[in-house]
């Protein structure tokens, strides 16, 4: 009986998403996390940005009203990365109203199965990488105070953004389901790897040059040969085992702390708190 | 402040507050949103001028800072947004050192964050009301409710900023003046210090023991290539000095690019990302040998 209605319904000719479906899909796109919420997180923001497709692939009001409660399910990822996975939803639903056997079921999994392992690439690509190096550039010309500092993270970020989106989306509606395969793939996996590489590179570049702890608490004082006074001071002793330790042993005991879930604001408050105190006692300085 | 900046002013930290939760075209991070203060300012402002330039030097200041803070998955990072915009309005229209506007964004960056989890439950209801919107195929009523929660969010940097905004600079002054000495000294010495929790929050989403090296590696080379500061210029012309510090700054590109070159080679010589090749290779060279044999 059901495989009679399909039969039926495959006769159905569904129009493709047009060059301006596209380009409003995008645009929607760029307001994913708009109506972020703790219950399902993005899924107005998908399922808003899926309407062109859902106006162009289905008539009946029943149809399109299913589509919309589908994609009104929880969804969480990178946002940029969203797109592509919005990409290979709208050429699962193009191949639903044509009446191929696809259920809700089918298409959420996909969604499901690829928000996580996408937004484990777009983090540490995104968030952890471009952003972090584009900002530190841009903010190393904005201290001097350089427009060229902003210009550099808002256009160099709006590019990587912009291409992403667009190309994520094509890539994902021209390949459909094969892409859930390859999201568990090498390249991506290579991709995410050289990405954290480099940003964990320049992180450890940061540290030193940007982190500044100096405990001028003196130790011990002595005169060398030529008749100078020397302070021993707890920095110094740092400085001459490795420049920059304090720092890095600071970094590592915030990742400690990050890890126990301490929320980052209360750990910049106690810093604060230690940086007052030492000013008040000496055991800091600038 | 001119009516002309007041409004200005509104609109960046609405734009600012919408963009804090979209997270896309990054208006919401001090460098985007402390430049358009400062622009914001300058119109009526004594040395429009001096308001563009401190605005960029303040958001280069609190990036700095706010550099690893990240929303990744359901984890809610301190708020850039309000933190920008009302620091930027004590430091410019206050004529307060860029050291007092970090000290004031912390503290906005926690009530922010507060704020915006606030909004961020209220709009469960928005999400409700659009499964009931889906029923009937209600497009325009979805969409409805998406702006909604946009607009929350925008109003929750817009309001805040506006208050802060229409307080009279010699009241706020007289605030900022009434901190103690010792309390600024340390706030200070703090500056230095906590742009290391971003760090560790972008280290500890990265992190995997064989990367690890890494960051050891990114550590030592930046001490080993001498930073802009330690770069002296005696004498020749005051050209050379100038182009010296442009160098310096360019500095942190050549990190960038010698840890993209990094990432490229492990990637390259990673024999975990051979293994499917040869594989691939090796299987119809097996049927080969078998055919002659």
């Amino acid at each position: 009986m059901s495989e009679n209605l399909n039969l039926e319904k495959q006769t159905r000719e569904v129009p493709e998403l047009t060059q301006g479906d596209k380009i409003n899909t995008y645009f929607r796109s760029t307001f994913l996390l708009g109506s972020f919420n703790f219950e399902r997180m993005q899924s107005i923001g998908f399922a808003v940005s899926m309407i062109p497709a859902i106006k162009r692939f289905y008539s009946t009001k029943e149809e399109q009203a299913e589509a919309l409660t589908r994609h009104l399910e929880f969804f969480n990822t990178q946002p940029w990365v969203a797109s592509s996975i919005m990409g290979v939803t709208a050429a699962m639903e193009r191949e639903k109203a044509a009446g191929k056997d696809i259920d809700d079921a089918a298409i959420t999994n996909v969604k499901v199965g690829l928000m996580g392992p996408l937004a484990g690439v777009g983090d540490p690509i995104y968030w952890g990488t471009a952003r972090i190096v584009l900002a530190a550039i841009g903010a190393s010309f904005a201290i001097a105070g350089n427009i060229l500092g902003p210009l550099i993270f808002f256009f160099g970020l709006s590019a990587i953004r912009w291409a992403t989106r667009w190309y994520g989306f094509k890539y994902g509606y021209e390949k459909g389901t094969e892409i859930v395969s390859e999201a568990g793939g090498n390249t991506l996996q290579k991709i995410t790897q050289g990405a954290s590489v480099m940003g964990l590179f320049v992180m450890g570049a940061l540290v030193y040059r940007w982190t500044s702890v100096n405990i001028p608490l003196k130790l011990t004082e002595y005169t060398d040969q030529t008749g100078a006074h020397v302070d021993v001071t707890v920095q110094s002793i740092l400085n001459q085992l490795l420049p920059g330790l304090a720092s890095l042993a600071l970094c590592f005991l915030c990742m400690w702390l990050l890890k126990k879930k301490v929320n980052a604001i209360w750990i910049i408050f106690g810093l604060f708190a230690v940086g007052i105190a030492g000013a008040y006692t000496g055991f800091l300085g600038l | 402040m001119s009516p002309l900046a007041f409004i200005l002013v509104i609109i960046v930290a609405f734009i600012a507050g919408v963009a804090s939760v979209v997270d896309e075209r990054q208006f919401h991070r001090p460098l985007v949103a402390c430049t358009l203060m400062g622009l914001a300012l300058a119109p009526g402002s004594a040395d429009p001028g001096w308001a563009i330039s401190t605005g960029i030097m303040l958001g280069g200041a609190l990036e700095l800072i706010a550099l690893g803070w990240m929303n990744v998955g359901a984890a809610m990072a301190p708020d850039s947004a309000l933190a920008s915009t009302i620091s930027a309005i004590v430091v410019i229209q206050g004529h307060q050192d860029i050291t007092t506007g970090i000290a004031v964004a912390v503290p906005l960056a926690a009530a922010g964050q507060v704020l915006t989890i606030f909004v961020r439950t209220i709009t469960v209801f928005f999400q409700h009301q659009a499964d009931n919107f889906a029923k009937t195929a209600n497009f325009r009523g979805i969409e409805a409710m998406h702006i909604s929660g946009m607009v929350l969010q925008g109003l929750r940097v817009a309001i805040p900023t506006a208050i802060v905004a229409a307080i009279s600079t010699d009241s706020l002054n007289a605030m900022l003046n009434a901190i103690p000495a010792e309390v600024t000294m340390g706030l200070r010495i703090a500056g230095g210090m906590i742009t290391v929790v971003g760090f560790a929050m972008v280290v500890n989403m990265m992190r995997s023991k064989a990367l690890m090296p890494f960051f050891f590696l990114g550590f030592i080379a930046a001490s080993a290539i001498p930073a802009g500061q330690s770069i002296a210029v005696t004498g020749g012309p005051a050209d050379l000095s100038v182009a010296l510090s442009s160098m310096a700054q360019l500095n942190l590109v050549g990190i960038g690019i010698l840890g993209a070159i990094l990432g490229l080679l492990y990637t390259q010589l990673n024999p975990l990302f051979h293994k499917s090749e040869t594989v691939v290779v090796a299987a119809p060279s097996n049927d080969l040998d078998n055919e002659l044999e």
